[in-house]
């Protein structure tokens, strides 16, 4: 007898009985005797939940948390502040244990909040239109391209260097096996070589990506990108913060087609990269475009307002091969925290967490680079994270950082080689003063 | 269920506020001292304002309006809407286990980087297949994961005809729609007339372009493929590869494996045979298990052991690459460690023969009042053709919908494509004989309203916050977002 399994010895005898079966084997006859597995698994024996949480515990040990470690580790996950209530609503089992929305009539808890995310996230993107989220960030940039491809009918996309280098792998590999060429734009000093990209655009262009803060954390100006992508009547994809949208220019202002981005920052555990949720927004007119579920508002046979899972017939279960995309879920939960991380702050609090990322991160870029050991990479305007390097290399300055319990920055040098010392710090709203002065204090230290 | 109509912003209001951050000693200058005013927007993002206790209220209010395993019987076949246990959400918000960045030094993390080659070996021994990747994020994005590594195999013996990918009929819709997006063309074949794939109809498909065959065994009719050997051999005579879609793992888990059944490659869904919460949509997670011959195509990094250290291998020259940022749902991996822990070899067992057992208890229970298109003994699953005889125009929906007065989830309906009127049933192991007495005691009932009022199943919910929605509104008349 197992705990999560209630038919007791008797009721399967009896269930068995009533079906006219002799045994449980007599329902695996189907299964040709050659084929079955004739050992049992060595998986070991059922542990028991004492057993289970002292094991876990222990794997817990063998880690360093965050909490442990003071982090200036970004590079694409953030160590934001996670109010309180967000663990207390996700975890209450109706959001929790509910399957997709598909029954409308017992799953309005999910679609509006859905419809709420959506509201927010063409919100804080100036977009028309949003999906309810996608796997993560990466894979809603090669989503975008895809839509992109498919909205001009183009083959080719271009993504700046200065592009998450994660985000650049996954679209690699997706976009060998569609067909579809990508092409990757030099940087300089930082940010992507608008020049070079002018010589690269052309009428083949279905799209460019660029991130902005970009993966150096520097604000990309994309007033040539803009004008260039659309004289080639291509479409801009921006690949944005949520955070940094509390001060920056929205996505909409900037000229872009379709903002994507990585949502973990809105209120999700760091989790070691995952479960966190993509966000992909675009304008109207592409809505057909656009993959993914939407939930739409509409009314109840009494007229009452009621929301639904709507535009499913671009979806796979309908077109099947002829769909816009595999993907047939959403990260329903994460997206939850993100409604609820977005709600609790507020328009103020959004504003605020993002003011004082720019304004601690200045401080520490100041503190750090003061005695001249460790240099800015560029200079350039930066959101939470800039780069630096010293004549250290940088694991080095890593591990010292680490005996000192701090969590050092992205070695940078492990995708660009031309920066081989350099290294990527993030500081979040959550870092103060005493942390930073720590941070800088270490490094100075260093021979 | 209670009535509630707010959303968030409707309940905004101005100078409201839920949240504190600490005093900032380094907070006093000016962003435009820091950033030139140009990036900046000057406007504010519109987001609701409003106090702790609004925002408590309100999602609990919301939460009130779904309808969740843990609220009741869920029999939505092909989803394995089985119990999602407690202590696995604990033990996954564990401090030392999730606030863990993924790009920390790899002797900071070898505790989840353990957990993680622990699970890809568990899943591995259970399928019967060589190596697991635990990247993929999702089912269908496990099948995508499983198809580039089907191509990158061909590719890499120089065989690049075969751009073919057999889908059958009964395929998950998930199935044929990854094919595409990996590049492939898409043959499907028809299934024979007791829903198993037809031979003749095969063979006539195999040819050197045939890249592999997609098949979900049990079918989503619940029922095995008995000519499976046969299948198998065939695809491999023809220089196919076989990809197994993991949704019906529930069926077969200590009993027969993947792996010796023949498949090459194949995905999970820890969503579902493995415990871990829908959530409402997500997050799944999706991992893809290989036989040896497609190991070095495995997406970057691998998880492997080295001199008693866990590590990261990033050095793969034959892999795909990247299918997703990091690793994986990582969050999502801890629960299915834990629930194949708590289970064991014995208990994994334990739930496909009680899956099973309950599956045929309920069949042979309602078969005398829906129709059974293809009565045999099933799997973890079965397919009614809706209700039995002459029904005066009632169909699937409507039996759905009325059950959810009676305070069910409904089964999947319409799917799969080849039964008319098709309702899927999976009552899975954690459901005891009472619940299955009375869910069938009430589809009885149903099938008996049907016959003498129909239209307390055609204007069915009656109970509900909201009631039968007029979706064909929703798409013309777009309302995506909220709008003052």
């Amino acid at each position: 007898m197992h705990k999560y399994i209630p038919n007791t010895e008797d009721d399967k005898r009896y269930m068995l009985h009533s079906i006219g079966a002799k045994s449980i084997e007599d329902l695996f006859e189907d299964i040709p005797k050659e084929l079955r597995l004739s050992r049992e698994l060595y998986i070991g024996k059922s542990l028991s939940e004492i057993e289970l949480i002292k094991h876990m515990k222990e794997l817990a040990n063998k880690n360093k948390s965050t909490n442990e470690l003071i982090s200036f580790l970004g590079a694409g996950a953030y160590d934001h502040y996670i109010p309180a209530i967000i663990k207390h609503i996700t975890t209450r089992s109706e959001f929790l244990t509910a399957y997709t929305p598909y029954q409308a009539e017992i799953s309005q808890g999910t679609l509006r909040v859905i419809f709420e995310y959506q509201t927010m996230i063409c919100n804080l993107t100036g977009m028309d239109v949003s999906n309810a989220s996608m796997y993560d960030g990466p894979t809603a940039c090669v989503e975008a391209s895809i839509m992109a491809c498919e909205s001009t009918k183009r083959k080719s996309i271009i993504v700046s260097k200065t592009v998450h280098p994660e985000v650049r792998k996954v679209l690699h590999t997706y976009m060998k096996f569609r067909k579809i060429e990508v092409v990757e734009v030099d940087m300089n000093d930082g940010v992507t070589d608008v020049e070079k990209l002018k010589s690269i655009a052309d009428k083949n262009t279905a799209g460019v990506i660029i991130q902005t803060p970009n993966f150096f954390g520097i604000i990309e100006d994309l007033t040539e990108v803009e004008k260039i992508i659309h004289e080639n009547k291509g479409m801009l994809i921006t690949y944005v913060d949520p955070i940094s949208l509390g001060i920056l220019k929205t996505p909409r202002q900037l000229g872009a087609d379709i903002a994507v981005g990585e949502g973990q920052s809105l209120g999700n555990n760091l989790n070691f990269g995952g479960p966190y949720l993509g966000f992909l927004a675009t304008k109207s007119k592409w809505v057909r475009k656009m993959p993914g579920r939407i939930v739409g508002q509409s009314m109840d046979q009494d007229g009452k307002r009621a929301f639904v899972l709507t535009l499913q017939a671009r979806e796979q279960h309908i077109r099947r091969y002829k769909a816009t995309s595999n993907i047939c879920s959403n990260q329903g939960l994460n997206a939850l925290m993100a409604v609820i991380y977005l709600t609790t702050m507020g328009k103020k609090g959004l504003r605020e967490v993002a003011t004082r990322c720019v304004q601690k991160s200045h401080y520490a870029l100041d503190k750090i680079t003061k005695e001249n050991k460790f240099k800015p990479l560029f200079n350039k305007p930066f959101f939470k994270e800039f780069a630096v390097t010293s004549h250290i290399e940088s694991k080095v300055v890593n591990q010292e950082l680490l005996k000192n319990g701090i969590l050092g920055g992205y070695e940078i040098g492990k995708d660009y080689t031309e920066f081989k010392n350099g290294l990527l710090f993030a500081v979040t709203e959550k870092r103060i003063d005493e942390e930073i002065n720590k941070l800088s204090k270490v490094l100075e230290g260093m021979k | 269920m209670k009535s509630y109509d707010k959303l968030i912003f409707e309940l905004s209001k101005e100078g409201r506020c839920a949240y504190s951050l600490p005093n900032c000693s380094l907070c006093n200058k000016e962003l435009i001292e820091y950033i030139p005013k140009e990036f900046l927007n000057e406007e504010e993002v519109n987001l609701p304002q409003v106090s702790e206790v609004d925002i408590i209220r309100h999602y609990t209010n919301l939460s009130q309006l779904n309808y969740g395993v843990d609220t009741g019987f869920y029999p939505l076949g092909s989803c394995t809407m089985k119990y999602n246990p407690k202590i696995n959400e604990d033990v996954a918000s564990i401090e030392g286990l999730c606030h863990i960045h993924p790009y920390q030094p790899e002797e900071t993390v070898q505790g989840s980087l353990e957990l993680m080659y622990n699970l890809s070996n568990l899943l591995s021994e259970i399928s019967g297949m060589d190596k697991t990747t635990l990247q993929p994020a999702a089912g269908a994005h496990g099948e995508l994961t499983g198809l580039m590594l089907i191509k990158a195999y061909h590719e890499s013996r120089k065989d690049f005809k075969r751009t073919k990918i057999i889908v059958p009929d009964s395929a998950h819709g998930t199935n044929p729609a990854s094919a595409a997006v990996a590049g492939f063309e898409i043959i499907e074949i028809q299934s024979n007339k007791s829903g198993a794939l037809d031979l003749d109809t095969l063979k006539s498909v195999l040819n050197d372009e045939v890249a592999g065959l997609m098949l979900t065994n049990p079918s989503t009719l619940g029922l095995f493929e008995k000519n499976m050997k046969k299948i198998a051999d065939l695809v491999h005579e023809a220089g196919g590869l076989l990809y197994y879609d993991g949704a019906n793992m529930n069926a077969i888990m200590g009993k027969v494996r993947p792996g010796d059944m023949g498949f090459d490659v194949m995905h999970y869904n820890l969503h579902k045979t493995f415990s871990t919460p829908h959530g409402g949509g997500g997050p799944g997670s999706g991992p893809v298990g290989v036989k040896e011959h497609l190991i070095p195509f495995l997406p970057i990094p691998a998880i492997d052991k080295k001199d008693d250290k866990y590590i990261l291998d990033y050095d793969r020259p034959d892999s795909i690459g990247k299918v997703k940022g990091f690793y994986g749902n990582y969050g999502v991996f801890i629960k299915a460690y834990a629930y194949i822990l708590t289970m064991g070899a014995e208990g994994i067992k334990e739930v496909s023969e009680t899956a099973v057992l309950n599956a045929n208890y309920m069949m042979n229970k309602l078969k005398e009042y829906y129709s059974l298109p293809i009565d045999q003994v099933c799997k973890h699953e079965f397919v009614l053709g809706g209700l039995k005889g002459d029904h005066l125009g009632v169909s699937t929906i409507d039996v759905a919908k009325r059950l959810i007065d009676y305070g069910y989830h409904p089964p999947t309906i319409y799917f799969p494509l080849i039964i008319n009127e098709a309702l899927m049933i999976e009552p899975t192991e954690t459901e005891s004989i009472e619940t299955l007495d009375k869910f069938i005691e009430v589809m009885i009932k149903i099938a008996k309203e049907a016959k003498k009022n129909i239209n307390l199943l055609k204007n069915a919910p009656y109970h509900t916050p909201v009631r039968r929605i007029d979706e064909a509104k929703a798409a013309r008349n777009l309302i995506l977002k909220w709008e003052k």
